[in-house]
């Protein structure tokens, strides 16, 4: 066979360092061919290997009473929900292939999460998204790529996710200059099971077949691991053929089929093909069963001849699974995947030598100690910068804004804007869990397999990690906790997905690190470990590196299903509290950013005790039937939050609002974000309950009015300010919509 | 009385019906693969939402050539009520069971929302529990819903009664604003002459428990029971 000749240029070109190439030269005691490096240039990349993070991800709280499977063991974490049931749930990236091709590259980011999940036995139930895009708004420059993205984007996951029939039920999406040409698209899936359903991605069983299923391998995705794993540049749409193409109707089938097959107790070990696909799931599986596996590539069901070895492994082609079998079922395992018209063929078997053997043509094309591409690829321990905290925000710098514009400017602008034009485009109701609909704080889901109220809420802060990367990772976690506690839940656990820039520029590490640390910090404070995750780094464009963006994604369990509470007020005549009393500055606010274009401060730092003590207390409060609504005052501050209370029920309701001028400014007191504030809306009768209540555990609880009339109507230091519920739910629920149809018009004529 | 929930591959809304039966309503049903060649046995038929091969070609255009399509037309014929939903509206149209077609949605999106429907006919085996006028909520989750047939169907459809839903305001008003996907005259749901077939955009399988926002679903599987306990006494 003629191989390509491995020189210097070739070894750079598939992304491996001189020093990476030697440890390859002496792992084999010999030269690697082509195909032997394309192997360990994919299993190598920071997409898989996590060779830049993972020293610094090992500061995670990964352990607990409810975990059933750690993370980094299996595809996907699983965590104990009681009364024998668990769920599987993870986060994942898909921002490098969304940039190139966005209907696809978010279709398929989709589907690679949802394979995580039922590769651990797990029914997958509902998904979540977290999306950063630049300005779509017509003024700004560059902002018709954008909207394109955006369109392209929540399209695409339309696409994946209703045709499959899971439901997307809640997320958030952000804009900002900073992800122009480098948009984040970070999907969650959950999914549900017995704890005797867990799955295991081991080839265990010396001698067991090795199965391969789902759609026949194709030229498509070739090496997209490593693709993730490099900058974006102006050639990186000649990328294109990285990017893959999903077909949701096949993974629906594979789905069913590996649940089926599941069930049956035919299956030794299971493992999806995504990031490095044939090559990924081979030695994975080897090396986590402490095995050898032996794969025929000219068994593989292939969409077309003449690819060679190097294009099979490499190969990122959708919906397709590695399923180690118990000797003796094939033909119960053949007549599973027939029933669902599935491609499938017997690729190989488990041996004991500890190698992945891949054969082509009757010869051996690659042979490589399996635990080499995997416990053993390289770390490294980054240089950090030193950090120098910004400076705070000088009040005196800032013109005094008109507030009364300033409200539904806040509430028009797309990243405070509803977010109806996106998840209406999302079947959010298919599976008939979805209690809490997208646009409450978080969304509840009644997983009807084990009768158990899940919620879930995914979140994440830019312009605060950008500011003070450590606090950036405190916020996002503390907020996504207390998005939760507003919904009735109590948190169980955690998924990370890290977006940053190119880590081996000392400032991107030193935001990685500090930014890991602080969520780590705030998990422990929760209680709630980390069961796995992601890291999408080289999140550059021509421009520069993102604001770096951690995302969490956080689970919790509603008890009782009288507990779920939702954001908006109910009705007139009930009081507003507002409990964890904070102050701060405008600084690393959205009024700051939105109204005055400034991305500076100090941001305001979460004080973890007082948060873990607000929460815990305002579910005490839902736990004695006190509460009426509760909602994250987060980002817009008190103003915008009071104004979602106002306009995110089944009706807009008013508000009457007095609050006291302990401020300088009017527009630091309605606007300053200081993290660990909640709105509640009580009965009257419940009001001395509540506050004695929040007295007895120290929680800082104040009387802010009353709900009822048409009108939000906010006193301060003598002045009013007075908005019409109904024009404030106008702008707030259409904007982002006729933005996007206003450009969609020209098409729908055809 | 016993109900026959379709499953194609691409089914996605199977499971929401079996378990509303079951739970909602102590129904007995069962799931019938779509290469099953009989449905003899049972006293009704729902044929679910979903996307049945990926809704390939066109919405519907492959299943229709399921085994299973073959033995739901005999069904029909002996008078089984059949009742599509979504994607099984879609099939039923390809399947020549119900007249029209459904097309994409007029603003090209998939949309998920729940909408208001005046029942325009209160007689049919599955809204013959409900009111002259009467208006109902129900969640629509499609790309391709927007109906379409030609000026002499809908004429007949009018005459027939066949029209059984259409899209409205709140108070019962058809206005072009209710009108979530560009239907021509409104129209989310049709009866085939006989009666004994409707094919419905919206999903009545959502509206059938306080706790997911509406319970107005329930009207059309009440109807359906207590057509078929008339029917057996």
């Amino acid at each position: 066979m003629s191989e390509t000749p491995i020189t210097p240029a070739i070894v750079a070109k598939h992304g491996l360092t001189p020093e990476e190439f030697a440890r390859i030269k002496e792992i084999l005691g010999r030269e690697p061919n082509f195909t032997e490096l394309g192997i360990f240039s994919v299993m190598w990349s920071e997409h898989c290997s996590y060779k830049n993070s993972r020293p610094e991800l090992k500061k995670f709280p990964t352990t607990g009473p409810g975990i059933l499977v750690k993370a980094g063991e299996e595809n996907a974490g699983v965590l104990d929900v009681g009364d024998g049931w668990a769920v599987a749930f993870k986060i994942e990236s898909h921002n490098h292939p969304s940039a190139v091709e966005p209907f696809q590259g978010a279709a398929t980011g989709v589907g690679g999460i949802i394979r995580d999940i039922f590769t651990m036995g797990a029914r997958p139930i509902f998904l979540l998204d977290s999306l950063r895009f630049g300005p779509v708004e017509k003024k700004s420059p560059g902002s018709a790529a954008n909207r394109h993205l955006l369109s392209g984007v929540v399209s695409g996951i339309a696409h994946y996710g209703n045709c499959i029939g899971l439901p997307t039920i809640g997320g958030e999406t952000w804009f900002d200059e900073t992800y122009a040409g480098n948009p984040l698209v970070n999907v969650f899936c959950l999914g549900v099971l017995r704890h005797d359903q867990i799955a295991r991605g081991a080839a265990q069983g010396v001698g067991n077949p090795v199965f391969y299923v789902g759609a026949e391998t194709g030229r498509d995705g070739l090496a997209g691991a490593a693709f993730a794993s490099r900058e974006l540049t102006e050639e990186s749409k000649e990328d294109r053929p990285a990017v893959q193409v999903g077909d949701p109707f096949r993974e629906k089938l594979l789905l069913e089929a590996c649940l089926e097959l599941l069930a049956s107790g035919c299956v030794a070990g299971i493992q999806d093909m995504g990031a490095a696909g044939l090559t990924c799931s081979t030695c994975e599986t080897a090396s986590r069963g402490g095995t050898g596996i032996d794969v025929d590539l000219d068994l593989v069901p292939k969409r077309e001849d003449g690819m060679t070895p190097y294009e099979i492994l490499l190969s990122e082609s959708q919906e397709r699974m590695l399923v180690i079998v118990h000797r003796g079922q094939e033909d119960r395992v053949r007549e599973i995947f027939d029933k669902w018209d599935l491609p499938h063929a017997q690729v190989g078997h488990v041996t004991d030598d500890g190698l992945m053997r891949i054969r082509a043509g009757g010869e051996v094309v690659a042979q490589i100690p399996a635990s080499s591409l995997t416990d053993q690829a390289p770390v490294y321990h980054r240089e950090a910068a030193d950090w120098t905290p910004p400076a705070p925000l000088d009040i005196n710098s800032l013109p005094q804004a008109d507030i009364a514009a300033a409200l539904p400017r806040l509430l028009s602008h797309p990243t405070l804007a509803g977010k109806r034009w996106i998840w209406e485009q999302y079947d959010h109701m298919v599976r008939n869990g979805t209690v809490v609909r997208p646009g409450s704080d978080a969304a509840v889901f009644l997983a009807r397999e084990c009768g158990k109220f899940l919620a879930a809420s995914v979140d994440g802060n830019g312009l605060i990690t950008k500011l003070d990367p450590r606090e950036g990772g405190r916020r996002c976690v503390a907020e996504a906790a207390r998005n939760l506690a507003c919904s009735g839940a109590v948190p169980l656990g955690a998924t990370d997905n890290l977006n940053f820039g190119n880590p081996h520029k000392p400032e991107i590490f030193r935001q990685l690190r500090d930014a890991i640390e602080g969520m780590a910090e705030a998990c422990r404070a929760f209680g709630t470990p980390v069961t796995g995750g992601n890291v999408s780094l080289y999140n550059e464009n021509p421009s520069g590196p993102i604001d770096p963006t951690p995302v969490v994604a956080m689970v919790g369990l509603v008890e009782n299903e009288t507990h779920i509470t939702r954001q908006g007020f109910c009705s007139a005549g009930d009081a507003i509290w507002l409990l964890g009393d904070r102050d701060a500055g405008l600084d690393a606010s959205q009024f700051l950013l939105i109204i005055h274009g400034r991305k500076e401060g100090r941001p305001p730092q979460t004080d973890l005790a007082a948060e873990v003590l607000l929460q815990q207390t305002l579910r005490d409060a839902i736990r004695s039937n006190l509460i009426r609504s509760a909602h994250d005052c987060a980002e817009g501050g008190i103003a915008v939050a009071l104004a979602e209370c106002c306009i995110s029920g089944e009706s807009p309701v008013g508000a009457e609002i007095e609050l006291p001028d302990h401020r300088r400014r009017d527009d630091e007191e309605l606007f300053h974000e200081a993290p660990g504030r909640i709105i509640v809306s009580v009965d009257a009768s419940c009001e001395s309950a509540l506050a004695a209540l929040c007295a007895e555990r120290g929680v800082p609880a104040r009387r802010l009015g009353t709900t009822g009339s048409e009108d939000l109507a906010i006193k301060l230091r003598g002045r009013e300010y007075r908005w019409p519920a109904g024009m404030l739910f106008h702008i707030w629920d259409s904007s982002l919509g006729e933005l996007m149809d206003a450009v969609a018009e020209p098409l729908a004529a055809h | 009385m016993k109900f026959a929930v379709l499953r194609f591959p691409g089914s996605n809304c199977d499971q929401d019906c079996l378990r509303t039966l079951r739970d909602n309503f102590g129904a007995s049903a069962d799931a019938v693969w779509h290469k099953e060649t009989s449905v003899d046995g049972y006293d009704a038929i729902v044929v679910p939402g979903g996307f049945s091969y990926g809704d390939y070609l066109r919405c519907g255009a492959i299943a229709r050539y399921s085994p299973v399509m073959g033995a739901v037309t005999r069904a029909a014929a002996r008078g089984v009520p059949v009742l599509g939903i979504c994607n099984g509206f879609q099939i039923l149209c390809e399947a020549g069971l119900l007249p029209g077609a459904l097309m994409r949605n007029r603003g090209l999106h998939f949309i998920c929302r729940t909408v208001h429907l005046r029942v325009t006919n209160i007689t049919s085996p599955f809204t013959r529990g409900t009111k002259e006028g009467e208006v109902v909520r129900l969640p629509v989750a499609h790309g391709e819903g927007c109906y379409f047939a030609d000026e002499t169907t809908l004429q007949k459809l009018e005459d027939g009664g066949q029209i059984a839903f259409r899209y409205c305001e709140a108070d019962g008003s058809i206005t072009p604003a209710a009108n979530p996907n560009g239907s021509v005259r409104n129209i989310a749901g049709v009866l085939n002459s006989q009666g004994n077939i409707l094919g419905l955009m919206p999903h009545p399988e959502r509206a059938c428990e306080e706790r997911l926002g509406s319970t107005d679903g329930k009207v059309v599987f009440a109807s359906l029971l207590s057509a078929g306990l008339a029917s057996v006494s």
